[in-house]
């Protein structure tokens, strides 16, 4: 469809979520902000493909996702969040502790498979429904939901379990 | 430094710290039952607070402008065909 004010304002209305979609899967505040600026181009540029009164999130959503993907086989993830950039991202710094707690959970999100992640992202935090997420992912229903299970487990053995507890390297003894 | 220690004190640092004030609690009675609904609920908690802090700072500029330019999209030869196949998805089933 033509690309109309209104669907201009549904398209800058999906941004937040985008971004926190990018940041939740890359881990780093710059890449993400680049990822969501090539997803934009993208589908400004193809916008006579999507059909109207379907689902524009869904559909943006696919493109960053395909988007990340390509760019995650070439590079991996060579650049970790060492720096903290992610938490530079956030306007709001969390206090000391609550920030150790933060980098926890950040940390073991990101040693979840990438399959997993993204799932449990979806699903757990943009608030997509098994389907959508699915049809985001190319995947059959049941696969979300089983890799969704798997990422839940995964983290809670990662933060709760006894022994299993990860470290966060650095940021704990600094004054 | 003042104004930044007040406004510090953000949903993320408020949900970590239920979350943990719940498991300390949890350690200290030893209860076992619905512990793991409890674990994945604070891990749904943890997720959204991750996430909607990012939801909450808005359309940066350069995405609102970016998109208010772009009147005539043109494709941009920079991309390469990464996004190809997201393109043919219409976000339906």
């Amino acid at each position: 469809m033509p690309l109309t004010d209104s669907l201009r304002d549904d398209i800058l209305a999906s941004v937040p979520s985008l971004r926190a979609f990018a940041i939740s899967l890359s881990g780093n505040g710059d890449r993400a902000d680049d990822l969501v600026q090539e997803t934009l181009l993208r589908a400004l540029a193809n916008i006579d493909s999507f059909q109207p009164g379907s689902n524009l999130p869904a559909w943006l959503f696919t493109i960053l996702r395909n988007l990340f993907r390509s760019d995650y086989r070439k590079r991996r993830r060579e650049v970790e969040d060492a720096d903290g950039s992610y938490a530079k991202t956030l306007k709001t710094q969390p206090a000391q502790n609550a920030h150790l707690e933060f980098e926890e959970f950040r940390a073991a999100l990101d040693k979840l498979p990438q399959d997993q992640r993204e799932a449990l992202i979806l699903v757990g935090a943009s608030g997509f429904s098994y389907e959508d997420a699915a049809a985001i992912c190319g995947c059959a229903v049941g696969t979300i939901k089983s890799r969704v299970n798997r990422a839940r487990s995964k983290l809670s053995a990662l933060l709760y379990v006894e022994g299993a507890k990860i470290s966060v390297p650095m940021k704990r003894f600094a004054p | 430094m003042k104004l930044q220690r007040l406004n510090s004190r953000g949903s993320v640092e408020q949900v970590m710290k239920d979350v943990k004030s719940q498991a300390s609690k949890n350690a200290a009675t030893g209860k076992q039952s619905g512990l793991n609904a409890e674990i994945q609920s604070r891990i749904g908690h943890q997720l959204r607070a991750m996430y909607d802090d990012v939801v909450r700072q808005g359309v940066p500029d350069r995405f609102a402008e970016l998109i208010r330019k772009l009147d005539v999209p043109e494709p941009s030869p920079q991309l390469g065909n990464a996004g190809d196949a997201a393109i043919k998805n219409d976000g339906r089933e």
